[in-house]
């Protein structure tokens, strides 16, 4: 039934990421399907790192609107492949993460081949705050997984990134 | 913003159905929940499992070992980088070693803490500590070399469940190898005394690096030794260091780390690893 299918993704995709609590799972790409088949509503996540702690809770959290929405048999199932890329986070996602101080990724990187060795200085990630690109790298790795951290020689904040995968 | 949870402490002790265990906190999800681990008719179950649990192996023993640096690093930044690279390798153990489980009928709880010594299959250069920070980045850049180059052909294997772990994995290992190779030419580009120590720490990991490349009848593929060749002489060459010398490290009778034959070292790893889960094997929180 359309209706009731778009209302369950409704449901489910306003929930919010529990790391990242002022993006929905829609907003960062994690939520890959929700449908309902005979009177189970059936949600699939993917990971954004194979060592996420979140997945449980979102798991959890995810199941909890559901059933609060209406939905009283509910399937959380996970999705590897194809493997989650910070393209997937949409244009109101990246607009939020600015507004939240943490700059959204530049484009994942695409190749053919073995994967290059990056040894010379990334691309620096515009300043959330002040917008000026004279930012520099200070880590490769932040508070969790999804993200590198920054500071903008403007402005003189330090300010996250979400790492471009 | 509004918590789902109405307090901290409720999120933390809550149940999700019956998978409390032993770690606070936790209560686990399946990583594979939902997903087909259907095994390929072309595939012997029995070798796939096996495979699985080496690949799993290396990464829940680095892991741990990574693990061990917390607290220790020079830096904030550098205790940040290690911990979140120990975190990625800890999620590609749990996936990989559910996949193995999912042939054997165990659960990855059970094959990290229940299994002894000879049953782990991880490659020998990984269970040895690091004696200084050269040695850390060191061993990083010649293992996340190495399994970046066998991940980016498992990502083509006739398993789509190892195939979709290792597609995870590539994303990740590329950051983990780029971290290592910045450090190791920092180091070796240094000052006499930082290129002196990582030329040291380059030869006490080199008798390791020959293991990597060994074939074993259960792998579906093998690491392209010109690969990892060519990335190590681009690092080496811009740090100003030279490739060591090193003989391998002798098999035992034919038999190294993916046969069950391990340094002393890894006992001292399992010991920590394990002794909690065995001495209360059926807690729960």
């Amino acid at each position: 039934m359309v209706t009731a299918t778009t209302t369950a993704w409704a449901a489910a995709a306003g929930t919010p990421d529990p790391e990242l609590p002022m993006l929905t799972l829609a907003d960062l790409g994690i939520l890959r399907d929700v449908h309902e088949t005979a009177g189970v509503v059936i949600a699939t996540i993917t990971p954004t790192y194979s060592g996420c702690p979140a997945m449980r809770e979102i798991a959890a959290d995810l199941r909890d609107r559901l059933q609060r929405a209406g939905y009283r048999d509910v399937e959380i199932r996970t999705q590897l492949a194809p493997a989650w890329s910070s393209d997937w986070i949409t244009d109101e996602g990246r607009r939020k993460l600015t507004r939240a101080g943490i700059a959204p990724p530049t484009g994942a990187p695409r190749r053919t081949g073995p994967v290059a060795l990056t040894l010379g200085r990334p691309t620096p990630a515009a300043c959330p705050r002040c917008g000026s690109g004279n930012t520099t790298l200070t880590a490769a790795f932040s508070s969790t997984a999804c993200k590198s951290l920054h500071r903008c020689a403007d402005c003189a904040e330090p300010f996250e990134s979400i790492k471009a995968i | 913003m509004t918590m789902d949870h109405d307090t901290p402490y409720d999120g933390l002790a809550d149940q999700h159905g019956d998978d409390a265990r032993w770690a606070f906190g936790t209560g686990f999800t399946d990583p594979l929940e939902g997903i087909d681990t259907t095994v390929p008719d072309d595939l012997d179950p029995a070798a796939l499992a096996t495979y699985c649990l080496m690949l799993g192996d290396d990464a829940l023993i680095y892991s741990h070992r990574l693990q061990q640096w917390m607290t220790r690093m020079p830096e904030l930044e550098e205790e940040t980088a290690i911990a979140n690279i120990a975190l990625d390798l800890l999620g590609q153990a749990r996936m990989l070693l559910a996949r193995a489980g999912t042939i054997n009928g165990r659960t990855e709880d059970q094959l990290a803490y229940f299994r002894d010594e000879a049953d782990f299959r991880n490659v020998r250069l990984v269970e040895e500590p690091d004696r200084d920070f050269a040695e850390l980045v060191g061993r990083l850049l010649v293992f996340s070399t190495w399994r970046l180059a066998l991940f980016d052909r498992l990502v083509d294997c006739p398993d789509p469940v190892l195939a979709a772990i290792a597609g995870k994995g590539v994303k990740e290992l590329s950051y983990h190898r780029d971290y290592a190779a910045q450090w190791v030419i920092r180091l070796g580009d240094g000052t006499d005394v930082s290129r002196q120590r990582m030329q040291a720490a380059l030869a006490a990991i080199w008798p390791l690096v020959d293991e990597l490349f060994r074939v074993h009848p259960v792998a579906l593929v093998t690491a392209d030794r010109s690969e990892f060749d060519a990335v190590l002489d681009t690092v080496l060459a811009t740090a100003t260091l030279d490739r060591p010398a090193a003989a391998p490290l002798a098999a035992v009778g034919g038999r190294t780390g993916r046969d069950g034959v391990h340094t002393e070292a890894l006992g001292y790893v399992l010991a920590e690893l394990q002794s909690v889960a065995r001495a209360h094997p059926d807690a729960t929180w």
